[in-house]
């Protein structure tokens, strides 16, 4: 017998059933199709401002910073602003994603690179898929456009996001990603991050920038 | 059984004795009692749906423990479907094979290795060093114990017993090719030291290891959580990636998932969410600009299909928080190295027996006061110290255990028949005991003297042993 029949054997022994039983594979496929939602805390559903509201401050309190603009226009003059306020090259890494390229980087003196990074780069900006309010976190998804390193090998990553893609919680924004990539159709990555990279492994003091970005900086774009 | 780490269990007494005479390790297991209970506490509290969502947490594990068989095949077929590939391994040997034949596969000469707890279990660094390939570790504590070759001592926090001082001399030890006399002093300057080292390496790798925290079924993905971003830098910058997980870490769907994510990060660190949370499914696309060509999943079982419908099923649900042993009396009197294998502190004691047998860690289930900490914290509610029992009785019926042992006592019964021994031990539980009852006065329990505190409250001590006074007052008389 394969390993693979013998473990799902030996499973089925220990649990007593067959594996053909109608009615226990109903509910399992059942529960694959539907995906119930579970409890959501009450602080993932609340309307719109009050929600962007609990984003920034979640965010803030996971050690990022967040700026606001008022449009997408607004977006390069306020990061070019933000690197120098750092005192940080005026370099820019990203991919091509259309509502990044289409943004008038040419109002500002950013020399801007394209593309997937290979460990050197000092700033990038994404573009995230959306937020999640309950914790401030971002939800990017990975593809040709949206290179995945540029989340991880900068020490200064920028996370550009609309004020409209800002979820309460984590389920609605797993139902905008069945739709953009149908059902149980994932990207090849989905990552949540929730602030910058840190580490405690050192004493149990938590130091920041541990592999991934030192500053995790976030653009919330109103329009 | 597929155990490959030689486990020290057995001598868990002795071991203990050892841990509670180590000065270093009693200096930094202070920071596991100073840090975690009030993290947690503050998550938890600022969550008013957090017992619920504990509860949703448990019903999800052991609803797909009911169903694991069928989750099982679900996942495979859209691991597959996305492109990926998927190994059932039995046991630790045929795990180690399966990575091994991946890895010369991709020509392998340096693996970089996100933290896995199955990975320590199955012992996978040894095996790819005795065939010529280079396993990194890249989470900065599991770097910094591999550079040691050491085991974790601590789920989530392997070098949790570790202080700055040890892990500059490590540093200057192995980074030989950097200024001697670098300036080490802050732990920052370790943390960018450890930083550009393993840039490095994770550039160079040709094969990229992480374990995984769940697996979900309904999309075949895996999901790793980490607050460095090692697990991210690990997996899509190789061409390869490689998934070891046991099959318990299945849940059916993406909402079962968020679920047990909002009570993890809050039981483990006191975070509300951990940094980085990364859902992988299959190789990249073909068009994407990044990420790993070839993507493989190991399924290892190695204990696990046996513990199904036994009294140690609960165990199964466990996902490796951590929080257990950071409330867990035993574990900051001794810390994670005296349980002498992978898992330690109250789940470790859990199971262990099940993993390397109850003849070789007997004792573990033994190290609990049974105050009932570790189950009240547990987020998804195993009832630990009940399991505990369940090994004790075994342990007893099958005559494993001398009588003595049945007794919480006999354990502290060890150190009192040393007297050095027990002079030292006392010491240290008294100087910490003083710190922490003394709000109170009184304690309704005590680390090792269960049987005793069930009767009656054990009095603050006041920050010294009667042995210790005894002699002081003594010398006053007589001289
Ligand atoms: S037994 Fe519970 S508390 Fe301990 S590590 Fe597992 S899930 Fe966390």
């Amino acid at each position: 017998m394969s390993a693979r029949d013998e473990i799902l054997a030996n499973i089925r022994r220990s649990l007593r059933v067959g594996g053909n039983e109608t009615i226990r594979r109903q509910i399992a496929t059942e529960r694959l199709e539907r995906a119930p939602k579970g409890l959501v805390p009450s602080r993932g559903q609340l309307p719109a401002e009050e929600r962007l509201a609990l984003f920034k401050l979640q965010a803030e309190a996971a050690l990022a910073t967040v700026t606001e603009v008022d449009s997408s226009a607004d977006v390069p003059q306020s990061i070019a602003t933000f690197l120098r306020d750092h005192n940080l090259p005026a370099t820019l890494r990203m991919g091509s994603d259309l509502r990044l390229t289409a943004m008038p980087w040419n109002d500002t003196s950013l020399e801007i690179a394209h593309g997937p990074s290979q460990g050197s780069d000092l700033n990038a900006v994404s573009h995230a898929f959306g937020g999640v309010a309950e914790t401030g976190t971002l939800v990017l998804v990975s593809g040709p456009e949206n290179p995945s390193t540029l989340n991880f090998l900068p020490d200064n990553h920028i996370i550009i996001v609309s004020a409209k893609d800002v979820a309460g919680d984590y389920e609605t924004v797993w139902n905008k990603v069945r739709f953009a990539f149908g059902k149980s159709g994932m990207p090849r990555t989905v990552n949540w991050i929730t602030g910058p990279s840190r580490s405690g492994d050192i004493e149990q003091t938590m130091l920041l920038g541990a592999h991934g970005p030192r500053r995790l900086h976030i653009v919330v774009v109103r329009d | 059984m597929g155990m490959t780490v030689h486990a020290t269990s057995p001598q868990f007494k002795q071991n203990a004795a050892r841990a509670l005479a180590d000065t270093q390790l009693q200096k930094a297991l202070g920071n596991v009692k100073q840090g975690f209970i009030d993290k947690r506490q503050r998550a938890a509290d600022k969550l008013p749906e957090f017992e619920a969502l504990r509860d949703a947490a448990r019903d999800i594990k052991n609803h797909t423990l009911q169903h694991l068989d069928l989750y099982l095949e679900a996942y495979e077929e859209k691991v597959k479907a996305s492109g990926g590939h998927v190994h059932f391994a039995r046991n630790a040997e045929e795990a180690r094979s399966i990575i091994l034949s991946i890895c010369r596969e991709a020509d392998a000469k340096t693996v970089t290795k996100g933290k896995s707890m199955i990975s320590e279990e199955i012992g996978i660094n040894a095996h790819l060093e005795a065939n010529g390939i280079t396993p990194v570790e890249t989470d900065l504590g599991e770097y910094i114990i591999q550079l040691r070759h050491e085991m974790p001592s601590h789920i989530i926090a392997p070098a949790v017993h570790l202080n700055a001082i040890q892990v500059e001399q490590d540093f200057r030890r192995v980074h030989t090719n950097l200024d001697p006399k670098r300036d080490l002093s802050e732990p920052v300057q370790l943390l960018t030291e450890a930083r550009a080292v393993l840039r490095e390496r994770f550039l160079a790798a040709d094969v990229g290891i992480t374990g995984a925290n769940f697996l979900v079924a309904e999309t075949g993905t895996s999901v790793i959580v980490t607050n460095e971003g090692n697990g991210d830098l690990t997996q899509i910058l190789p061409k390869t990636h490689i998934v070891l997980a046991s099959i318990e870490k299945l849940v059916p769907t993406l909402e079962d998932v968020s679920q047990i994510l909002r009570v993890l990060a809050r039981s483990a660190t006191g975070q509300e969410m951990s940094v980085y949370t990364t859902f992988s499914t299959g190789p990249r696309r073909s068009a994407d600009a990044d990420g790993p060509q070839n993507y493989h999943v190991v399924l290892i079982d190695n204990g696990r299909s046996a513990m199904l419908g036994t009294d140690f099923e609960e165990m199964l649900r466990c996902i490796r928080c951590g929080a257990c042993m950071n409330h867990c009396p035993v574990y900051h009197a001794v810390g994670g190295h005296a349980y002498g294998w992978v898992y330690p502190g109250p789940m470790g004691a859990v199971l262990t027996p099940s993993l390397i047998g109850v003849d070789k860690a007997g004792h573990l289930p033994n190290a609990s006061t049974f105050c009932g900490r570790c189950e009240s914290v547990c987020p998804v509610r195993i009832p630990l110290p009940k399991l505990m029992r369940h090994w004790r009785e075994r342990e007893f019926e099958r005559h494993l255990m001398p009588a003595t042992f049945r007794s919480g006592l006999s354990f502290w019964g060890f150190f009192a028949k040393r007297p050095a021994l027990y002079r030292l031990a006392t010491r240290v539980a008294m100087a910490s005991l003083g710190l922490a009852g003394r709000r109170r006065g009184r304690f309704t329990w005590l680390p090792l003297a269960r049987g005793w505190t069930k009767y009656r409250d054990f009095p603050t001590p006041q920050g010294d042993t009667f042995q210790a006074r005894w002699r002081r007052e003594r010398k006053g008389r007589t001289v």
